[in-house]
This record gives structure tokens, C-alpha cells and sequence, in this order.
């Protein structure tokens, strides 16, 4: 009882990293979920500074590789490194300092009022000296994530964009130089689409390591600095969305015909299903 | 208790003010919400302390409130005097300890039902209905019919929480699946669990002599008619050492609400969190069971009160119910001794009379938000 009220302030807090460090790492890395392999060796890093796409087609494993980077999921092979320590030698107060998980669909029990929740991420950091900032963090991701106006109102009164939005301030608010973000976009308008992946890009080029789950793969060329496609829980190819994103291994990988084309202005990728 | 509630309001009620406002809308709201938690608190004591004084005086034998206080004062050493040999007697024997058990047994059920809400993330969840209070029924039964006497007058209380353990975490392990309880599983579950503990009592008293048959029913109906100290000593450590732990987990219920992983995210040992609640729960639960038999409904009706006044924030809510139970208890059974007098109703018939058409109406009403159960 005791030791777990002051455990706070004996928690060593995270250093300051060179970009390029890898803070989350996977290898080999075999999942079994029931009698599924979902994940059958899979490799991937996870580094400061860089955003990192994971895309594939529906239960090719890519909330499962999220969930394992997250230390949700015990590896049944291989391993899941967090800052440089295997996974499962992190309590869970060190491991809330360090990585923050957006969940693919946002729930509460208990109708708290938005700002409530986006504080709710600041937990890891009480009795710590940077709890001190705490209002400015939290106004700060209401703002990045365009939800200050909802911040006096229940989350359980806003629709589903509003929630995925409010949970991802939460995870800002978090301040975790790992970010691992379930489907962010799934739920937005066009607009906020947009806003969340130049957010990731902001956290990125402040130093943190973002790995996001897209289905949009024209948001992933645009927006990622690196992108793994995941076929059959395996990678199925890795590197800039240049190199990845390459009509023939798309078809396959979709098992839908796909066409990949520079935009006529800005040289970024577009991709689309096609259509006769 | 009041200790523990105090600072955490004061502490809520100070941010609105040092905040440079997060939202442009926030600070009426939130100013408006956080204020609330210290009313509550404060009427809520001030409730106690009315309906202590009211009950102290109010009987068979009617003591004036003033000569209640004056004989109060007159114990503590603070001037006052003593009554007449039999107005003192009623005053320190009879109602003095009723009130205190009344006051122990409400703010162990309102805090337990406050924890069990929290940890199941459901606000249907409480001892009564989900079947922990039978489960310690069983217990206690036993020890009657057995006429255990191994801890001498803590028997009952130690098989009232090992019967509410065993239960709680059956309970759990039956009505949850993928990291969710879902409403219709935990009420099926409580009435599984109800109506096997029914059984099991139903054998101890078809195995039991007619005098403890008398006893189990008088325990049974609720009631706490036969209080004195000795009793009051034999579950107050208990209760006290539940509520003193259970506040300490306000902050991590709050992150439990958002759900089993984004609590571990944030920093949660959510098993061991659970554990201990269950513990602390079981034994509310055994304290209160122990003395008054089953008393359902407080655990359901004052966190879901406060919730509503308050908002959800555990800071308040885990202390505030156990405020809010005692209130609540000390307040029935003042009206179960009064309002049918010379006769006394049972306790806990009272509470089920009052609390059953609430727990309906919460049921209807968490029916059409889910939009049904399936």
C-alpha cells in the first residue's frame, strides 16, 4: 500500500533521445491468437523522429503488431524491446512514461466530461515535477486535436469523430516519446484526417517515434516517412512509401488491381483501386 | 472518512481558479461541477449529524436533544451533565451503539457498491444485486447453524468474508469475457449466484436447531435491533481498514473507465488493482452482512446519486458514498424503529422496498441508452 503510493517519485523518467534511436523494436516476432498465427516473424523498429505506416489488408495482423509493440500481447517467439529494455522488464508505471496506445475504438464507463479524459493522460506523470505543467499540456491537445470546444461537455454526448479525436488528445496529453496509434483516421471527416497525420508529423519532428495503423494508403505516402505493408502476418515489404508502394505488390497484397501514380504537382503518391 | 473527503474536494476546488481556462467554455462548467462535491460533503455531514441527534432521542423512552448532547458532553469531559440512571443506560447502551452500526454498515455497503461500479465499469454492479452480500449470508448462516466459534465473537464476520470472497471473485471470473462485463451477464450471474446461496442457506437452516433458526431469521430479515458494542467492535475494524484503503484508488478507477488496456497504458497494474478492490469489497460487504444481514439497494442508490450531482470522478465518490451510505442507513433505520411504532420493521425489508422501484428505474433507463441488451 504504501511503497505503491510513493512508488511515483522512485520511477526513473525517460532521457532525452538522439533522433534516429530505436524506442520500440520487434523480432521475429510470432503471435498466436487461439489456434491463429496472426503474426508469423515479423521484424520492425520503431525509431525517434520517424513516422512509421503500418498498412494491409483486414487481419493481415497490423492491430496485432500494434498491440504487441504496446506490450499487450505476450510474444509466443521472439521478442518486443521497449527503449532498450525487453518489454516485460518494464512495470506498468515506467511503461506508461514511455509509449502511449491510441485504441482502435475509444470507450468509457462513466460519463466524464472531455477535459476530464484528455487529463485522464497526464496519470503517469502525477507526483512527478513535470505534473506541474499538466493544464498547459492538456490545452495543448485540445487545440492539436481541434476538441477545445468540447472540453466542458460529457465524452459520452459527442459522436464518434469527436471521440476518436478527444482519445487521441488524451494520448498527446500522455507526452510518451513513443506513440503507437490504432486506426486514427477511421472515424474523421477529410479535414481531420488530415490534422491528425500532420499532427503525428509534428511529434515526429519533435523527437518522438509514431508508429500508425492506416487504411488509407494515399495518407500513408504522403504522410510516413516509412511504411510496412503486412500480408498474412508477415511483412510483406518495408521502406519509404516510394519504394513500397508498387502497383503489382499492391494488387497482390489486396487481391484487388491497384494503381499507383505520382500527383501531377507535387510528385506525392496516389493510389487507387481500379476501376473499369 | 470526513478526513479523506475534505482534501480531495478542496484540492478539486482549487484548479478551476490557477487554470488559465483549457477550453473557452470550460471554467462555468467545471467551476459549477467541482463546487458540488464540497456541498455534498458538507450537507451530508451536516444530514449526520441531524439525524444522529434525532435517533439518539427518538424512542420508547424519548430523550430531549439537549439533555442528548449534554450527556455526550458530559462523557468527553467538556462540561455537560448526566441524565437519570435509566435515560443514560438507553442513551449508551441501546441507541448509541444502534447508530454507530447503522453509520458503519451504510458507509461500508455505499462505498462497496461505489467500488464495485468502478471496477466492473457497470453502475448496476452492487454486493446486493450481483450476489456478494448472499454469498456472505452463506457464510454467516453457517457459522450459526455449525455454531462456529473459533474467533470467538469475529466467527461470524470472518465466514460472512470468506463466503463474500469466494463469491466476488466467482462472480468476476463467470460475468466477464474479452476485458468486458456486459450488463445482462452480471445480472444473470447475481441471480445464479442468489439463488444458489438461497439454497445453501435454505440447507443450514433445514439442518439447523429451532433456536438458531430464530436466530438466522431475525439475522436475515436486516435488522439492527440487537446492537451493542461488543458487536460494533466486532466489525469495526473491518470496515475501517476497507475504507481506508479504498480511496487510494480512486485516481485508478477514474482510468479504469476508459477500459482494461487504456488503464495499463496509462500506468495501472490493472490485476493487482483488481484484487485488492475485490478484497476491500468482500470485506465492506462481510462487515456490513455480518451485523444487519442483507441490506441490498444502498450500494446501488447513493453512488448512482452522487454520480449524477457530482459527475463520475472516484476522488469524490469513493468517499462521498461511504459518507452517503451512512447517511442513507442511519436515516432508514430511524424510520424502521419510528414508523410503525411500538413495532420495528426490518431494516433491510425498508431498504428493498424503496430501493427495488429505483433499480428498475435505473434499469429501464441504462436499457434505452445502450438502446437493449443484445
Amino acid at each position: 500500500m504504501i511503497r505503491s503510493l510513493f512508488a511515483v517519485r522512485h520511477r526513473e523518467l525517460p532521457a532525452p533521445v538522439e533522433p534516429g534511436t530505436t524506442l520500440a523494436s520487434a523480432e521475429a516476432l510470432h503471435i498466436k491468437l487461439g489456434a491463429r498465427h496472426v503474426l508469423r516473424g515479423v521484424d520492425i523498429e520503431a525509431r525517434a523522429g520517424e513516422v512509421v505506416a503500418l498498412v494491409g489488408p483486414n487481419g493481415a495482423g497490423k492491430s496485432t503488431l500494434l498491440a504487441a509493440l504496446a506490450t499487450d500481447l505476450t510474444p509466443d517467439a521472439g521478442t518486443v524491446r521497449i527503449c532498450g529494455k525487453d518489454a516485460g522488464e518494464w512495470s506498468a508505471g515506467e511503461l506508461a512514461l514511455r509509449r502511449s496506445v491510441l485504441p482502435q475504438a475509444a470507450s468509457l464507463s462513466f460519463p466524464f466530461l472531455v477535459e476530464e479524459v484528455v487529463r485522464m493522460g497526464r496519470a503517469p506523470w502525477n507526483g512527478t515535477a513535470l505534473a506541474d505543467n499538466d493544464d498547459e499540456v492538456i490545452a495543448a491537445a485540445l487545440r492539436a486535436t481541434e476538441t477545445t470546444e468540447f472540453a466542458a461537455r460529457p465524452f459520452s454526448a459527442l459522436s464518434g469523430g469527436e471521440r476518436a479525436r478527444v482519445a487521441l488528445a488524451r494520448v498527446l496529453a500522455q507526452q510518451a516519446p513513443l506513440l503507437l496509434l490504432d486506426e486514427p483516421t477511421a472515424a474523421l471527416d477529410l479535414r481531420h484526417q488530415e490534422l491528425v497525420l500532420r499532427v503525428c508529423r509534428e511529434r515526429a519532428a519533435a523527437g518522438d517515434a509514431v508508429v500508425v495503423v492506416l487504411h488509407d494508403l494515399g495518407l500513408a505516402a504522403a504522410y510516413a516517412d516509412r511504411v510496412a505493408v503486412l500480408h498474412d502476418g508477415t511483412i510483406a515489404a518495408e521502406g519509404a512509401p516510394a519504394e513500397v508502394f508498387d502497383g503489382a505488390l499492391l494488387s497482390r497484397v489486396y487481391r484487388q488491381p491497384v494503381e499507383v501514380l505520382p500527383h501531377p504537382r507535387t510528385g506525392t503518391l496516389l493510389v487507387f483501386p481500379e476501376r473499369g | 472518512m470526513t478526513a479523506t473527503v475534505t482534501p480531495a474536494t478542496t484540492s478539486e476546488g482549487e484548479t478551476p481558479e490557477d487554470t488559465k481556462s483549457p477550453a473557452g467554455k470550460a471554467p462555468q462548467g467545471n467551476r459549477g461541477r467541482r463546487s458540488v462535491p464540497y456541498l455534498l460533503t458538507v450537507g451530508m455531514l451536516a444530514g449526520l449529524v441531524v439525524i444522529c441527534l434525532v435517533s439518539a432521542g427518538i424512542g420508547a423512552y424519548e430523550i430531549p436533544i439537549g439533555d442528548v448532547i449534554a450527556s455526550a458532553q458530559h462523557r468527553i469531559g467538556l462540561g455537560g451533565a448526566a441524565l437519570d440512571r435509566v435515560g443514560e443506560s438507553v442513551l449508551w447502551n441501546v441507541r448509541f451503539p444502534r447508530i454507530v452500526l447503522a453509520l458503519i454498515v451504510g458507509a461500508s455497503l455505499g462505498c462497496a457498491g461505489a467500488l464495485m461500479q468502478g471496477v466492473f465499469g457497470n453502475p448496476l454492479a452492487e454486493p446486493g444485486v450481483i450476489g456478494i452480500s448472499s454469498g456472505a449470508a452463506v457464510g454467516g448462516v453457517a457459522s450459526i447453524t455449525f455454531g462456529l466459534t473459533f474467533f470467538g465473537s469475529w466467527t461470524l464476520p470472518v465466514c460472512a468474508f470468506v463466503g463474500g470472497l469466494i463469491t466476488v471473485f466467482l462472480v468476476y471470473a463467470m460475468s466477464r469475457s474479452g476485458g468486458r462485463t456486459e450488463v445482462v451477464t452480471l445480472i444473470l450471474t447475481g441471480v445464479a449466484v442468489t439463488a444458489f446461496g438461497g439454497a445453501m442457506i435454505g440447507l443450514f437452516i433445514f439442518f439447523a436447531d429451532n433456536a438458531e433458526i430464530t436466530q438466522i431469521t431475525f439475522w436475515q430479515l436486516g435488522s439492527l435491533a440487537q446492537a451493542t458494542w461488543p458487536k460494533v467492535l466486532a466489525v469495526l475494524p473491518w470496515a475501517l481498514v476497507g475504507l481506508a484503503i479504498a480511496p487510494f484508488y480512486s485516481r485508478k478507477l477514474d482510468l479504469l473507465s476508459l477500459g482494461e488496456r487504456p488503464a495499463r497504458h496509462l500506468g495501472v497494474d490493472v490485476e493487482r488493482m483488481r484484487v485488492v478492490l475485490m478484497f476491500v469489497t468482500a470485506l465492506l460487504t462481510a462487515a456490513a452482512v455480518a451485523v444487519s444481514g442483507i441490506i441490498s439497494f444502498v450500494g446501488l442508490v447513493v453512488p448512482h446519486l452522487l454520480r449524477m450531482l457530482a459527475g463520475p470522478g472516484h476522488r469524490f465518490l469513493v468517499p462521498g458514498s461511504a459518507l452517503g451510505g451512512a447517511l442513507v442507513l442511519a436515516g432508514a433505520d430511524l424510520t424502521a424503529r419510528t414508523i410503525a411504532a411500538p413495532a420495528e420493521l426490518p431494516l433491510g425489508v425498508l431498504t428493498a422496498l424503496i430501493g427495488s422501484p429505483f433499480f428498475f428505474w435505473l434499469l429501464r433507463r441504462t436499457r434505452r441508452k445502450q438502446g437493449g441488451w443484445a
